[in-house]
């Protein structure tokens, strides 16, 4: 991880968590919520929403707190902020849409525990001035919301043959005759598709990487 | 009050609605410390303790917050709470039993931040379970999760013999392993009422 001495340039910070570090396909953290909530795309972006807000918000307090936290407690004292904010998005959706509370269910709450948030506080945040932990947290946030959506988007289309299911702007890929692969909104394919595209972003990396390769030689 | 009789509450959370196959909590000691059976069965004990230790503390941490009124302070004091005990329970076995330590030792303080924990006591207290209801329900759930990671593990040993490409290796193959073991639990849906 990066320290005060060796500090990445501050676009690099931002676009890092995008895709060289992207918490879910390369750093396979917080898998819990990325399996359980993404069967339908809006599930999918309220989840990275509310994860990108108390990512964003904690990285903030740890950073403005970093040098008046002492380090025995400092977990601790990181679980009580996030679990501040993770308090404060539960309430929010709970008054904003009772719907879309029931069936993300506990995970809302369970983001807590999220490796993603914690991790990001421990290792970039406390060791990092305000405004770069902000921009990595937001780089970050914005890399798991696009991990959700890229199963969500999979799982609903083939699951139900719909996009945005349950939003006025829902729409219908295959037309009313599809035939919806049920087993792709139920929890086996989420296991799959994420397998799927790990197995996909890992052969994409390796071909990038092999092309550097070859036109540094050349 | 939940009227759910104790064995359908044991098989419910073991077996029909799986923590890890169904619910997907605590995945990532599942991917993680799945790869050998011996490993597997310790770390799923260690689970099954701290879900009984937390279960507790859970429910007493409800009872007082319902008499204080502060229903918003639960979060933070179920992880705040359930952290300190586990810790203060790994202490005491450290001084009293070194040979159950040596066992469980290295994965306590691990899984006390571990989604199906929190996931748990959350639950328990959505349930509205009375106080053997919750014991059961934890032990019901720690069960559940050793089952899932000992068979998985069991296949993911089969599985080093076999000749996997070299993309699929690690992760994403386990992912899709995972996935065939859940479809294989859906079998049970609906058992228990």
């Amino acid at each position: 991880m990066s320290t005060q001495e060796n500090t990445p340039r501050t676009l690099d910070v931002f676009l890092r968590g995008l895709w060289e570090e992207n918490p879910v396909f390369v750093m396979l953290l917080g898998m819990c919520p990325v399996l359980a909530v993404t069967n339908k795309v809006i599930n999918c972006f309220a989840m990275g929403v509310s994860a990108t807000f108390v990512l964003v918000m904690s990285s903030l307090i740890v950073s403005l707190l970093r040098n008046y936290i002492p380090k025995q407690v400092r977990i601790a004292s990181y679980i009580v902020i996030i679990a501040t904010f993770v308090t404060i998005v539960d309430y929010a959706i709970q008054a904003i849409s009772l719907d879309l509370y029931d069936s993300l269910g506990a995970f809302i709450q369970l983001i807590v525990v999220n490796c993603i948030i914690l991790g990001r506080a421990e290792a970039f945040a406390s060791r990092n001035t305000p405004p770069k932990a902000v921009l990595d947290a937001i780089g970050m946030g914005i890399g798991f919301t696009f991990a959700l959506l890229c199963l969500g988007v999979v799982r609903e289309a083939l699951g139900n043959g719909t996009l945005l299911m349950d939003t006025p702007w829902e729409i219908s890929l295959f037309g009313p005759r599809f035939a919806p692969w049920s087993v792709m909104i139920l929890p086996p394919g989420g296991f799959f598709v994420l397998g799927l595209q790990i197995l996909f972003f890992n052969w994409l990396r390796k071909k990038l990487q092999r092309r550097k390769t070859a036109a540094e030689q050349a | 009050m939940n009227t759910e009789s104790l064995p359908a509450i044991f098989i419910d959370a073991a077996i029909v609605n799986n923590f890890v196959l169904s619910m997907f909590l605590g995945i990532c000691p599942f991917l993680g410390v799945s790869a050998k059976k011996e490993t597997a069965v310790r770390m799923g004990l260690a689970v099954i303790f701290v879900m009984l230790v937390s279960s507790m503390c859970a429910y007493g941490i409800n009872i007082v917050l319902e008499l204080a009124g502060a229903p918003y302070l639960r979060l933070i004091c179920y992880i705040a709470v359930i952290a300190s005990a586990v810790q203060l329970v790994e202490m005491v076995i450290k001084k009293f039993s070194p040979a159950l330590f040596r066992a469980l030792g290295i994965f306590l303080p691990l899984i006390t931040t571990n989604c199906a924990i929190l996931g748990l006591a959350l639950f328990q207290t959505q349930n509205e379970y009375n106080f053997v209801q919750c014991l059961v329900y934890a032990l019901g759930a720690g069960a559940g999760f050793t089952i899932a990671l000992t068979v998985m593990a069991g296949m993911r040993e089969k599985l080093e013999l076999a000749d996997v490409p070299d993309i699929a290796q690690g992760a994403a193959i386990t992912l899709i392993l995972a996935g065939i073991l859940s479809l294989a639990f859906m079998g049970f849906a609906g058992l228990g009422g």
